[in-house]
């Protein structure tokens, strides 16, 4: 075998290049960012639906609202605990939740999702 | 298993006659199932929103109290430059209103005039026929609605629609000119819309829904009171109907057959 030095030299650089990021990153999982709620939210205590819900099901949940108002002019949403809300992206969920950068986007970021919605819908003043 | 192609084709064809049979069978049981499950939709039924104008009411004070009111509601941005221009409701001179009916002749009074322009929400929408993803329909109650959420930007609507009362966003709203958008967005209840899609007059579909009448009516009524009359056409008790028979009013190209629900009291 010709130049056998260099080709496993060259190897052992290439796979430790190719591993570096496993070593590097080892025993430091993401942590996922802390909840912040605003003062109106921990007043009201409850989302609109429960908190497990609302944690795997919100973004159907928004799909559904805005096909409902948009295209059936079905405005009002009954909660499994009787209370009802406007099916609002911006005049209901951002109402409670109007630290959406510490709230929506936070949580977004860490699970890499980009919702488009606030290319239209319009994001809170934060200035709290 | 074993099948030898006598089988198969003895299964295959009466496959498909138990097919064709199920499906007209369905048909002939159940008429007009499709029809009542539409029925569900708990839209205002049987209604017909249409707007009458008192163009003799409808001076430049209140046309453009109109137009602001709209278009600060709607979050409707000035660009500034008039080919990207985006309106909801605008103002245009007889003969361009009118095409077709101006003559030589016309009253001194409709030759400098303006008129008041809007969505006819047409019984007979042809820019609903040609929207290939359904994002702008007819509803049951008349108003030609627009789903941002489904618009792809191809704009066929827009060629299809003989008013013009279709706008297209060429660029983003959040980046129309500060200078002439000082408070934009100026409803932050409302959202606005995005580069890319197609906009238009939605008779306010989000304030009827509270019992509210469009923004630019309520505008009028400050200034003038009953210079736009907006109600149901189906009724014939209702206050549009009442200003209808009264008065002679005149449509844009009712020739084409659209059906405009917006008429012009002269
Ligand atoms: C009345 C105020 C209120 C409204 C309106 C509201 N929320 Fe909530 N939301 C809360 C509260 C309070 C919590 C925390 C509940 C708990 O800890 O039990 C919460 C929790 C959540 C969570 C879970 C967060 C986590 O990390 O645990 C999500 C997701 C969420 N809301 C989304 C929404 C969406 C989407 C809407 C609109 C459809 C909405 N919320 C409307 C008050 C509200
Ligand atoms: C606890 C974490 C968490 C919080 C808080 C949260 N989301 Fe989400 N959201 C998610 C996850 C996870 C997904 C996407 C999962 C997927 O792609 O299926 C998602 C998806 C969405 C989507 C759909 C995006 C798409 O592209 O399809 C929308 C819309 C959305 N969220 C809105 C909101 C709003 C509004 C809030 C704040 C009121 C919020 N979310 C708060 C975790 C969260
Ligand atoms: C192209 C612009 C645009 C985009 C992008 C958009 N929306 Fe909308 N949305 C609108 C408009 C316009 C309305 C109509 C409001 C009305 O009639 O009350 C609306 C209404 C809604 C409504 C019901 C009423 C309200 O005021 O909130 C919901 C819910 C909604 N959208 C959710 C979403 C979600 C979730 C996304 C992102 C996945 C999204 N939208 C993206 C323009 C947009």
């Amino acid at each position: 075998m010709y130049d056998g030095g260099k080709i496993i030299t060259g190897l052992v650089i290439g796979v430790g290049l190719l591993l570096f990021p496993v070593f590097y990153n080892a025993g430091k999982a993401a942590k996922a960012p802390e909840r912040v709620l605003t003062e109106k939210a921990k007043a009201a205590q409850k989302c609109v639906e429960p908190i497990s819900f609302m944690k795997t099901e919100h973004m159907k949940m928004l799909d559904e609202w805005r096909q409902q108002v948009v295209r059936d002019d079905v405005r009002y949403y009954k909660s499994t605990s009787g209370k009802e809300y406007y099916k609002g992206l911006q005049t209901t969920c951002l109402d409670c939740h109007s630290n959406k950068s510490k709230f929506c986007d936070q949580c977004h970021d860490y699970v890499g999702v980009d919702p488009y919605c606030w290319d239209c819908h319009i994001e809170p003043k934060e200035n709290q | 298993m074993a099948m030898d192609r006598r089988d198969f084709l003895k299964i295959a064809g009466l496959t498909a006659l138990l097919g064709i049979g199920g499906k007209t069978g369905f048909e002939l049981l159940a008429p007009g199932a499709a029809e009542a499950a539409l029925k569900d939709i708990p839209l205002t039924a049987g209604k017909k929103w249409g707007m009458a104008l008192d163009v003799l009411l409808l001076d430049e004070e209140v046309m453009d109290a109109c137009v602001e009111a709209c278009h600060n509601h709607n979050n409707v941005p000035h660009i500034g430059n008039p080919k990207e221009e985006i309106k909801w409701i605008w103002k245009e001179t007889y003969d361009h209103a009118f095409p077709g009916q101006e003559n030589e002749y016309l009253a001194e009074a409709f030759k400098k005039k303006n008129f008041l322009l809007l969505c006819n929400h047409c019984t007979n929408p042809p820019c609903c026929r040609v929207c290939p993803t359904k994002a702008t329909w007819k509803r049951e109650d008349g108003i030609v609605m627009m789903d941002m959420h489904r618009c792809i930007g191809c704009r066929f609507c827009m060629a299809a629609c003989p008013y013009g009362a279709r706008s297209f966003n060429w660029g983003d709203p959040r980046k129309a000119p500060k200078e002439l958008n000082p408070d934009f967005p100026t409803n932050r209840e409302f959202p606005m819309r995005s580069m890319g899609v197609v906009e238009k007059c939605t008779f306010c579909a989000e304030r009827l829904a509270k019992g509210l009448f469009p923004a630019c009516v309520e505008a009028a009524a400050k200034v003038k009171p009953n210079a736009l009359i907006f109600g149901d056409l189906d009724d014939p008790q209702s206050e549009v109907r009442g200003a209808l028979r009264k008065r002679y009013s005149i449509r844009r190209k009712p020739e084409l057959g659209t059906g405009p629900n917006i008429f012009y009291m002269i």
